[in-house]
């Protein structure tokens, strides 16, 4: 299992599908270990097929938590 | 029924679901349909199937058009099995290796659904089929509302097939919008509140690069109910509007009640908000279904929440409509929670922590009263909703 601010969430209304470089994305040719920077920009979403700009960390720098303000617990 | 011309050579061969009432969670009142379309051209193509009971019904109309063997291949817009569930059948008639043209996602989740290996064309945008003297050109629309959404475009006859976009649950014996008149809105401003109020976002984008293509858009065909032929502007119209989700000056009680105290509430802060002058409507939740409810919702800027508190918590209706609600993700909302408790009274706070997670701005602190309300504590609540009122007046522009 991956840290939670590698894992990268789709910010799609409604999808929400995890990318967690652990399982990597088998139906998508991607290797488990692939970082999600690694990925290439031609990937997109399993789910709703949105590309890589859509995705952020589940937490940290990036996250939809950290743009709104929220405090890190 | 018989299949009707809708336009030269092109069928409307769908089904009418008269008797259905509760559309996965969704209220039909008068039914539905679920329409599919068949066009006769050196090629002759469906658009989309029907639920899977109803696929022999869809069979036999496509079959006083022509013999279903000669379908040279199907379209399907959307996954979900109220049009596609009935593919299995159709596939089974006119030829199972007849190709299937469907977006990327939706190859892959017919797969996920059908596990006969059909001969899937994945589309995407602009791309073109030419079936003779029609062109069908192929719009997806992703996440409006399945990932696999798209809708076709007949572009000689200007006609769009829009899967459930402009749809309404509404069966009657009228198959266009000119038959109806203006009483279908109402029936598609339900269907746009209930099934896809999370998505205006990406609808605004929809219909701006629906604009932008400067299609001639002539005749727009749901999957639902009446077909937008005399003014498929009034419908683009509606919708433009309803993506903006401006609330106008009303507000919706929407509560239950165990021994009426909460319902007593319920009547003296509607009297409050109606006092200010905001069109108010109480809704109790085992009278009104929860689509109805947030159709009224959808038109309102308050949205003030009523439960009586259960074993510690919330009154279960309460709990399933603030669920649903919150799935729905309304937008321009200010809420306030009110309660009759006996002795511990968790359930307005649970209420104001609901709205919360939904970003719906407090009005002011919820109310609560021990057991039956009256007098002083009646007083409260019509004030309450006095306040509530003003904050509505406050924030919404005049009535026209
Ligand atoms: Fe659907
Ligand atoms: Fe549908």
């Amino acid at each position: 299992m991956s840290e939670p601010h590698e894992i990268y969430q789709c910010q799609t209304v409604n999808c929400g599908c995890l990318y967690d470089p652990s399982r990597g994305d088998r139906r998508g040719k991607v290797a488990k270990g692939t970082r999600f920077e690694e990925l290439p920009e031609t990937w997109c979403c399993p789910v709703c097929g949105a590309g890589k700009r859509m995705f952020r960390p589940l937490t940290g720098p990036g996250s939809v938590k950290d743009e709104e303000g929220f405090v890190e617990s | 029924m018989e299949p009707l011309q809708i336009a030269p050579g092109i069928y409307s061969v769908g089904v009418r679901d008269w008797t259905i009432r509760d559309f996965h969670g969704y209220s039909t009142d008068l039914g539905t349909t679920y329409n599919a379309f068949l066009i006769v051209d050196e090629q002759v193509a469906l658009i989309d199937s029907v639920k899977a009971e109803f696929a022999d019904e869809l069979l036999a109309h496509i079959a006083r058009v022509i013999d279903p063997r000669r379908i040279d291949l199907v379209v399907s817009n959307h996954t979900e099995l109220d049009h596609a569930g009935g593919l299995a059948r159709v596939m089974h008639r006119i030829g199972e290796e007849k190709p299937l043209y469907c977006s990327k996602m939706g190859a892959k989740n017919l797969a996920r659904h059908f596990p006969r290996k059909w001969n899937y064309r994945a589309v995407g945008t602009g791309e073109e089929l030419r079936l003779g003297r029609r062109t069908l050109r192929f719009l997806e629309t992703r996440m409006i509302h399945w990932p696999d959404s798209m809708f076709t475009y007949v572009v000689e006859d200007g006609i769009l097939f829009s899967s459930d976009g402009f749809g309404q649950h509404y069966a009657g014996p009228e198959t266009f919008d000119d038959e109806t008149g203006e009483r279908i809105l109402p029936h598609a401003k339900k269907y746009f509140a209930n099934i896809l109020l999370p998505y205006t976002g990406l609808i605004e984008k929809l219909l701006q690069q629906v604009e932008a293509l400067r299609l001639d858009i002539r005749m727009i065909c749901p999957d639902h109910g009446v077909l937008w032929r005399k003014d498929p502007g009034r419908i683009l119209e509606a919708y433009r509007t309803w993506c903006r989700q401006e609330p106008g000056r009303r507000a919706v009680i929407v509560y239950d009640t165990m021994w009426h105290s909460t319902e007593k509430m319920a009547a003296a802060i509607h009297e409050g908000i109606a006092a200010e002058g905001v069109s108010c409507r109480p809704m109790h939740l085992r009278a009104f279904h929860r689509s109805e409810i947030v159709t009224e919702i959808f038109d309102a800027r308050a949205v003030v929440v009523g439960s009586p508190t259960l074993n510690n918590g919330l009154f279960p209706t309460v709990a399933d409509f603030l669920c649903y609600l919150k799935g729905l993700k309304p937008q321009n909302k200010i809420g306030a929670a009110f309660g009759s408790y006996g002795w511990s009274g968790e359930a307005v706070r649970l209420i104001e922590e609901e709205l919360e997670r939904m970003k719906i701005p407090r009005i002011q602190e919820g109310l609560r009263v021990p057991f039956v309300p009256e007098g002083e504590t009646l007083e409260a609540c019509r004030a309450f909703g006095r306040a509530i009122g003003r904050a509505v007046v406050e924030s919404t522009a005049v009535p026209a």
